[in-house]
C-alpha cells in the first residue's frame, strides 16, 4: 500500500499537469532557437570565408595596428631568391627593398602607396605574425617590432628575367604558367617601374595617362585578340559540325566578300585551296570568315560564355573582363570581324593563357595562382596553397583536336620559327590590327610545349610590334627553351 | 613574462567560456535542483577564473592600476550577487542567477577596456539596480492587486512615452530619452516591463476577440508613439511581445498568422514613410557601396568581427573603438574582435539558455497571469538580443538596441535586470506553492 503510495506521488512529482499552453509556448521556443541557429551559422561562415578580405580592406584601421607591431615578411620567388624585403636600420627605421627593381614590378607590386600584387594579395600573411612566442616574449622585451610571416612565390626569376629581356623596350605582356598546376612562373608587363623609387615617382605615375605604367598588362590590359581567337571559332565549328568538320574545306583568293562586307587576308596573301587544318595553320583571315557566317550564333555565345568572356575569372589578382559580342541581330560585317578576333571583342592576356592552359590540360582549367605558400621567420609552413582546378572549359576529344590543330601551326603555319627544336610546341599566332587606318598590329602568341604532354604554357602580347609570327613566336622560343634548359623534359 | 600570459590567456579565457556554457546545458538535463548544484558551483568558479584572467590582461596591457580597484569591485558584487541572493530567496533560480552574473561581468570588464569612466557609472548604476531588483520577489509575495491595475499599466506606460516624445531631448536622432537630474533617463526601457503586465492583466481570464482588440489599440499605440519616437528597436520589440503574447493567451494560430501580416504590411510602409528606415536597409543590402556615410558603422563592426577571427585579437590589442557608439550598439562586435567570435557565440548560447529556462519556467506555471508575464519577459529579451546581435553582423538592419546586460546605458541595465528578477520572484512563488502542494499530499497520505 504504501509502496504505491510512494510510486503515485513520485509520478505527481515527476509529470506535473502540463499547462494548457504547451504546444503555444514550444513553438515560440522552437522558432527562437531556429532563428539563433541561422544567426550562429551566419557569423561562423562570415568569419571563415572573409577574415581575410576584412583585415586586407583599406578601411580598416586595425592595418595600421599590425603594422604598428609586426614589420613587413618577405616576398621569395620558387626557389628562396628575395624578390622584397623589409630592412631595418639601426634605429628600426623600416624600408620596402626590391632587390630586382624593375623586374617584378607588376607582379610583386608595392606596398606604401595603397599595394599591388604579391604585396596586396599576400598582405593579410604579411603583416601577421606566427612567430615563436619565446621570440615575441624577447622582442617585446627589446621593444622590437615581430617580424611578419614570409611567403613564397610560384615566381621563376630566370624565366621573369628571359620574359623582361625579350620584350626589351616594347609594351606589352608576357605570362608562363604551368599546365598541370596553374602556377604563374612569370608575369611581365612592359612599361614597367622601379618599385623603390615608388614614394618618389607615384605623382608623376598617376599623372600619366598615356602609358599607364601602373596598369598590369597581363591580367588588365584589353586587347583585341585577333587571330588568336581563331582557336575559339574553330573549337565551335567542330562543336557545331563534330562529323563533317575534318571535311571542310574553301577555295582562298585572299578576300571574303559578302554584301558590302569585306574582308582580307593578312597583307593580302592568297591561300588558295584550303581544309580546316591549314585555314587555321596558316591563319586564313577568310576562310576564318566563311566559317564564323556558318555557325549558330546562340550557340556560339553559350561557347563564349563558357571560356569565361563577362565573367569573373578564378583570379585573385586584380583582373579585367574580356568581352564580346554575338546575337542573331548582329550585323554580318561585325560577325566576320568577330570569327577572326577583330572588331568589338576584347580579351585579357592572362584569359586567352587560361583557355591555353586548359587545351593543355585536357580541358580542365587549373586556377592560376602565384602564393605558394606562407612561412614565419624560422621557415615553419603557415599555410599552403594546393593548386585547384576550376572545371573544364571543353571536352578532352576537344582539347586533342585543338591540340592537334595548334601544332600545325607549328609545323606548316605560321608558327614555323619554334620548328624543329628538342620539344614539340603548339600554339597560335595572332596580329591583332588596332589601328584601322594604318594597319598597325599587335604581335600575339599563346602555345605550350612539349605538345605531348604539355607542361609550361606562354601567352605573348608585344604591342603594335606587327605580325605574331615574327615578334611574338620567337620570344616563346626564348621563354620554352629557358623553361626546358632548366627543368629538362621528363621523356 | 606578460607577453606568456597575454597570449595564452586568449585561449584560456575561450576554453573557460565554453566549458561554462556546457554547463548551462548540462543543468538542463536534471530534473531536481540537488542534482544541478555542483554544475552551478563549477559555473561560478569558470566565471571567476574569466573574469581573473580577462582583467589581468587589462592590467598587464594599459599597467594601469585603476583596472586593479575596478575588477575588485566587480568581483565584490559578483561574489554579493552570487551569495546574497540565494540566501535571500532559497528557492530562486540559480541558473538564470549565474547567467546574469556572467552576462554583467563580461559586460562591466568590456566596458572598463573600451572607457574606464563609463565602467564605473555602469558599474553604480548596476549596484543600485541589484538593490532595488531584490525587493521585487519581496513585493510579489506580498503585493495582491498586480492582476486589477491592468488599465493603469498601459495609462502609465503610453503617458510616459509621449511625454517623452513630447519634450523628450535628441540622442542621436531619436527621441528616447530624457534628462533628469543630471541622468539620462530611457523610460522605454522601463515601460516593457509595464507592458507585459499590462498585456498579461488584459488577457488572463478573457480572450474574447473584442479584448483582444482592445488590446490591440492600446499596443498600437504604444508602437505608434515609439515609431514616431524614431525608437524602431524598441517599436519592434514591443510588437512582437504582443503578438506572441496574444497567440500564446488566445491558443489561436489565426493571431499570430494577423500580426505576421500586420507585421510585414507595417515594415512595407515605414520603409516607403521614413527616410531613416531606407537608409538602414540600404547600409543592410550594401554597406561597402556606402562605406563612407551610411554603411560606416556597420562595416566596421564587421572590420572588427572579421578581425577578430575564431580567438580574437586579444585584450587590449584590437581596436573596438573605431566603430561609432560600440560600448552602447556594438558590444557584441567588440567582444568578438577582442575575446574571439567563439566567446562571441557562446555569449549567444548563455543568451539562449537563459531563454530557455525562462521558457521552462512559463510551461510551469498555471496561473495564466504570471506565466503570461514570464513568457513576455522572455520574448522580448531574446529578440532584443536577436535585434542587436543579428544587427551588428548585417545578418538583418540595424536597429540601435542595447545588448541586454552586456552594453554600456543604465536605464538598459535596469530594466533587464528588474525582469529578471520580476521572473525570480515568479519562480520562488512556484517553488513555494510547490512545496506547499507536497507538504498537503504527504499529510495526506499520512491522513490515510
Amino acid at each position: 500500500m504504501s509502496k504505491q503510495n510512494e510510486e503515485q506521488k513520485s509520478n505527481k512529482r515527476r509529470r506535473p499537469r502540463r499547462v494548457s499552453n504547451f504546444s503555444e509556448i514550444m513553438v515560440s521556443v522552437v522558432f527562437f532557437c531556429a532563428l539563433f541557429l541561422c544567426m550562429s551559422v551566419y557569423l561562423v561562415k562570415f568569419v571563415a570565408t572573409s577574415e581575410q578580405d576584412m583585415i586586407n580592406n583599406s578601411y580598416n584601421p586595425r592595418q595600421e595596428i599590425l603594422l604598428s607591431r609586426n614589420y613587413r615578411g618577405t616576398i621569395f620567388s620558387r626557389d628562396g631568391e628575395v624578390l622584397a624585403e623589409t630592412k631595418l636600420d639601426n634605429d628600426q627605421n623600416e624600408t620596402r627593398v626590391y632587390p630586382f627593381n624593375n623586374l617584378f614590378s607588376h607582379i610583386v607590386g608595392y606596398s606604401t602607396q595603397g599595394r599591388m600584387g604579391v604585396e596586396a594579395l599576400a598582405n593579410y600573411y604579411l603583416i601577421n605574425t606566427n612567430t615563436s612566442i619565446n621570440n615575441k616574449v624577447a622582442n617585446d622585451m627589446a621593444g622590437v617590432k615581430n617580424p611578419g610571416d614570409n611567403v613564397y612565390t610560384t615566381l621563376d626569376v630566370q624565366i621573369q628575367e628571359v620574359a623582361n629581356e625579350q620584350l626589351s623596350i616594347y609594351k606589352g605582356a608576357i605570362i608562363v604558367t604551368e599546365v598541370s598546376t596553374g602556377r604563374i612562373l612569370a608575369l611581365v608587363s612592359h612599361p614597367d617601374f622601379n618599385p623603390n623609387e615608388i614614394d618618389e615617382i607615384w605623382d608623376d605615375l598617376i599623372q600619366d595617362d598615356s602609358s599607364s605604367v601602373l596598369l598590369n598588362r597581363a591580367t588588365q590590359g584589353l586587347y583585341p585578340p585577333g587571330s588568336t581567337f581563331k582557336i575559339i571559332t574553330a573549337l565551335e565549328y567542330i562543336r557545331q559540325n563534330p562529323g563533317s568538320w575534318k571535311n571542310y574545306s574553301y577555295q582562298c583568293n585572299g578576300r571574303y566578300v559578302k554584301g558590302d562586307s569585306r574582308i582580307n587576308c593578312y597583307h593580302g596573301a592568297n591561300h588558295g585551296s584550303v581544309g580546316f587544318e591549314t585555314s587555321f595553320a596558316k591563319s586564313c583571315n577568310s576562310s576564318f570568315a566563311n566559317i564564323g557566317m556558318s555557325l549558330d550564333r546562340e550557340a556560339f555565345d553559350k561557347t563564349l560564355e563558357g571560356l569565361l568572356f563577362g565573367k569573373e575569372l578564378p583570379l585573385t589578382l586584380t583582373y579585367a573582363k574580356g568581352s564580346v559580342q554575338i546575337s542573331d541581330d548582329m550585323t554580318d560585317d561585325d560577325m566576320i570581324q568577330t570569327s577572326i578576333g577583330q572588331g568589338k571583342t576584347q580579351i585579357t592576356p592572362i584569359q586567352l593563357n587560361m583557355i591555353t592552359c586548359a587545351i593543355a590540360n585536357n580541358g580542365k582549367l587549373m586556377k592560376p595562382y602565384v602564393i605558394d605558400k606562407v612561412v614565419n621567420d624560422e621557415g615553419n609552413t603557415v599555410k599552403n596553397f594546393k593548386p585547384s582546378a576550376y572545371g573544364y572549359l571543353m571536352t578532352e576529344d576537344e582539347s586533342a583536336m585543338l591540340t592537334d590543330l595548334m601544332v600545325s601551326v607549328v609545323e606548316k603555319g605560321t608558327a614555323t620559327k619554334l620548328k624543329g627544336l628538342s620539344y614539340t610546341a603548339a600554339g597560335k599566332t595572332g596580329s591583332a590590327e588596332y589601328n584601322n587606318i594604318k594597319g598597325d598590329s599587335h604581335a600575339w602568341f599563346t602555345g605550350f610545349a612539349p605538345a605531348e604532354n604539355p607542361e609550361v604554357c606562354v601567352t605573348i602580347i608585344v604591342e603594335g610590334a606587327g605580325s605574331g609570327g615574327d615578334y611574338a613566336v620567337p620570344i616563346a622560343r626564348r621563354l620554352f627553351d629557358s623553361y626546358f634548359k632548366e627543368k629538362p623534359m621528363t621523356n | 613574462m606578460s607577453e606568456y600570459i597575454i597570449e595564452l590567456s586568449k585561449y584560456f579565457i575561450c576554453g573557460l567560456m565554453i566549458c561554462y556554457t556546457l554547463c548551462n546545458f548540462y543543468a538542463f538535463r536534471y530534473r531536481g535542483a540537488s542534482g544541478k548544484r555542483p554544475v552551478y558551483t563549477i559555473q561560478n568558479i569558470l566565471l571567476f577564473l574569466i573574469q581573473t584572467f580577462c582583467f589581468a590582461d587589462l592590467i598587464l596591457l594599459t599597467e594601469d592600476i585603476q583596472y586593479l580597484f575596478l575588477f575588485g569591485f566587480v568581483e565584490v558584487f559578483l561574489l554579493m550577487a552570487l551569495f546574497l541572493v540565494p540566501t535571500i530567496y532559497e528557492n530562486c533560480n540559480r541558473l538564470l542567477l549565474n547567467n546574469t552574473c556572467m552576462l554583467l561581468g563580461t559586460g562591466l570588464m568590456m566596458i572598463s577596456r573600451l572607457a574606464y569612466d563609463k565602467a564605473i557609472k555602469q558599474y553604480i548604476i548596476v549596484l543600485i539596480s541589484l538593490i532595488i531588483s531584490l525587493l521585487i520577489p519581496f513585493i510579489f509575495s506580498k503585493v495582491r492587486f498586480l492582476k486589477k491595475i491592468t488599465w493603469l499599466y498601459a495609462a502609465i506606460g503610453i503617458g510616459l512615452l509621449s511625454a517623452v516624445l513630447i519634450m523628450g531631448g535628441v540622442t542621436r536622432g531619436s527621441y528616447i530619452s530624457v534628462e533628469i537630474a543630471g541622468l539620462t533617463f530611457q523610460p522605454s526601457e522601463f515601460v516593457k516591463i509595464l507592458f507585459v503586465f499590462f498585456l498579461a492583466g488584459a488577457l488572463w481570464e478573457n480572450t474574447s476577440f473584442l479584448r483582444v482588440a482592445i488590446t490591440a489599440v492600446l499596443a498600437g499605440i504604444h508602437v505608434i508613439v515609439l515609431v514616431l519616437s524614431t525608437d524602431l528597436g524598441a517599436a519592434l520589440i514591443f510588437f512582437v511581445a504582443y503578438v506572441l503574447m496574444v497567440f500564446v493567451a488566445t491558443r489561436n494560430y489565426l493571431y499570430l498568422l494577423a500580426g505576421a501580416v500586420g507585421g510585414s504590411a507595417a515594415a512595407v510602409a515605414a520603409y516607403q514613410l521614413f527616410r531613416h528606415v531606407q537608409i538602414r536597409v540600404l547600409a543592410w543590402q550594401d554597406p561597402w557601396s556606402y562605406i563612407d556615410n551610411q554603411g560606416y558603422q556597420i562595416t566596421q563592426s564587421l572590420f572588427a568581427v572579421g578581425s577578430g577571427s575564431w580567438f580574437g585579437m586579444g585584450l587590449m590589442k584590437g581596436d573596438p573603438t573605431a566603430i561609432p557608439f560600440v560600448s552602447v550598439d556594438f558590444i557584441f562586435s567588440s567582444i568578438c574582435e577582442e575575446l574571439g567570435v567563439i566567446f562571441g557565440i557562446c555569449l549567444i548560447l548563455i543568451c539562449v539558455s537563459c531563454f530557455i529556462a525562462i521558457m521552462q519556467i512559463a510551461l510551469r506555471i498555471h496561473d495564466r497571469f504570471y506565466q503570461l508575464i514570464v513568457y513576455g519577459i522572455g520574448i522580448m529579451y531574446i529578440f532584443q538580443i536577436f535585434l542587436t546581435i543579428g544587427g551588428g553582423i548585417k545578418f538583418i538592419p540595424l536597429t540601435g538596441v542595447t545588448l541586454p546586460f552586456i552594453s554600456y546605458g543604465g536605464s538598459s541595465v535596469m530594466s533587464t535586470m528588474m525582469m529578471f528578477f520580476v521572473i525570480q520572484g515568479i519562480y520562488i512563488r512556484l517553488q513555494q506553492e510547490g512545496e506547499r502542494r507536497v507538504e498537503q499530499t504527504e499529510r495526506r497520505t499520512e491522513v490515510e
